[in-house]
């Protein structure tokens, strides 16, 4: 059963629709790319997905019914900015083991050093950082993975490293994910089809009924 | 090497004190302050009660060696009387500060996290006590409670929690909007979870210096609601007290009955923001090991 975004529509208080109309479907063992020109409203559409924000039209559906309010998120949104993503008075094995307990498999994977996990956060790369971010949103009950433009500050070596744990894990357990992403030729190399933003917001700018100026974010676009 | 910085140099070598860097210079005034606070109540609380009785042979007696602070017009001791009348007062400022702050922490999470309504509540307390003149809500309390120790310690305590309510109010609304607390929630935590574990922990700073630095106010309210007439009754060791008591006498000469103790209460009060002013120092640039 897929993770559905039906008709989606969202603004901050009474400002200019980020989103109107946008459907996106993810099927499980799918990885679906989702590109667009930046400030489009990817990362807002990804927040809604994951279920970090409500969406003011339109729902999110997931095995036909709405996501949980509460309890262990079977959608798991993994961030640009993995320092802030963790807690900076925890020391990493607190933010590891915070959603569940990752077996030693998953930490070679990974490559997690056991001896990174009495370091605070700031005292380690941003890459290290997300991979510990990846380990935990890879919980038993994680069936789709939202993958915030992960990879975009690393280099191009612990890149690739991340994506194959991520995609050896993806197939084993049958999860979807959707990967944001500027990088085409990566998404091209991952993913089994690639969605632009742009095209799936079917009626895009907001009704010109309302009585509001219908601002398109690509209008800012220099 | 510039020249100001030779003669920087030299002096540190001319001079018998290590050169100390910063941090250290920090931890050394937080001791020194806090060390001169708790003199100031191991004296109290040390001497005897039988400074404070009447010698009427010793009446009015300016300072001398035996009698540091001089002795007032029933032959009490005055440094005897000082002491004691701080002691009180950081007690009232102990168990004042104390509960402010609780209140504090109570209404600013409450406010940041039970939605708009409670929120809307919250502020609109806070903008109404910071409206009132606090010296006026202070009198009003204590005078409602009927005065004395009850009256005073509740009066203060019940009127220094809006600020720091505000700046807990802030913190909390920035921290519910940082991704880890987010994750947090997604991965199944609890509310409650979530407050105690990453929600207290990032307040702990906030609470400690606000504590700290709620003393001197606490403190300088109930001496002054007391030397107002509205707080502790006369017989009591009270600052506020004696200052009211030596107003009388400041004409016919006996300088030392105010002078002393109201500079006493100056020096006490400074070492207390001081200490919060230092402390806020060493906890603000959020460094959370060393």
């Amino acid at each position: 059963m897929p993770l559905e975004a039906r008709g989606i529509g969202f603004r901050y208080q009474r400002g200019p629709w980020v989103l109107r109309g946008v459907d996106l479907a993810v099927e499980p063992g799918e990885l679906v790319g989702l590109t667009g020109p930046s400030g489009l409203g990817k990362t807002t559409l990804a927040r809604i997905l994951a279920g970090y924000e409500r969406p003011l039209e339109g729902n999110v559906r997931l095995d036909g019914g709405p996501l949980p309010v509460t309890g262990y998120n079977p959608v798991q949104l993994v961030f640009q900015h993995p320092e802030k993503a963790v807690n900076p008075r925890w020391r990493m094995r607190d933010t590891l083991i915070e959603g569940w307990e990752p077996d030693p498999e998953l930490l070679k994977a990974l490559s997690i050093e056991r001896r990174w996990f009495d370091h605070w956060p700031n005292e380690l790369s941003g890459g290290e950082l997300q991979r510990f971010c990846l380990a935990r949103a890879l919980g038993p009950r994680t069936r789709y993975l939202v993958a915030d433009e992960i990879t975009t500050m690393l280099d191009a070596i612990t890149q690739t490293q991340i994506w194959h744990v991520v995609l050896d894990i993806v197939r084993e357990r049958n999860l979807g994910v959707l990967v944001i992403s500027h990088d085409r030729p990566l998404m091209k190399h991952l993913c089994n089809r690639i969605v632009d933003l742009e095209s799936v917001m079917s009626d895009f700018p907001a009704a010109a009924g309302e009585g509001e100026v219908g601002v398109r974010p690509s209008d800012f676009r220099i | 090497m510039s020249s100001v910085d030779a003669v920087a140099v030299s002096h540190s070598r001319t001079g018998r004190l290590p050169r100390l860097n910063r941090r250290q210079r920090t931890l050394l005034v937080i001791v020194l302050s806090a060390a001169l606070l708790l003199s100031v109540v191991a004296g109290g609380l040390l001497l005897g009660n039988e400074m404070l009785t009447t010698n009427l042979d010793q009446r009015n007696l300016s300072p001398s060696l035996e009698h540091p602070f001089g002795t007032d017009w029933l032959g009490r001791d005055m440094l005897a009387r000082t002491l004691k009348g701080l002691t009180l007062s950081l007690v009232v400022g102990v168990l004042a500060s104390t509960v402010s702050v609780l209140i504090a922490l109570t209404l600013g999470m409450a406010a940041a996290t039970f939605g708009r309504a409670v929120d809307g509540a919250v502020t609109w307390l806070v903008d109404l006590f910071l409206s009132v003149p606090h010296l006026v809500v202070l009198i009003l309390i204590a005078f409602t409670l009927g005065g004395g120790t009850k009256g005073v310690i509740l009066a203060v305590a019940l009127t220094h929690w809006p600020s720091l309510t505000r700046v807990i109010r802030a913190e909390v609304l920035q921290l519910r909007t940082a991704e880890f607390v987010q994750v947090s929630r997604r991965l199944g935590r609890t509310r409650w979870w979530i407050a105690t574990r990453h929600l207290l922990p990032h307040l702990v700073p906030q609470i400690l210096v606000g504590l700290v630095l709620l003393f001197p106010h606490a403190i300088l309210h109930e001496a002054a609601i007391t030397f107002l007439g509205f707080g502790l009754s006369p017989q009591q060791p009270a600052v506020g007290v004696i200052l009211s008591e030596s107003m009388r006498h400041l004409s016919t000469g006996y300088w030392w009955l105010a002078l002393f103790p109201g500079l006493a209460l100056l020096v006490m009060v400074r070492a207390f923001d001081i200490l919060g002013d230092n402390l806020r120092s060493l906890v603000d640039p959020r460094i959370a090991h060393e």
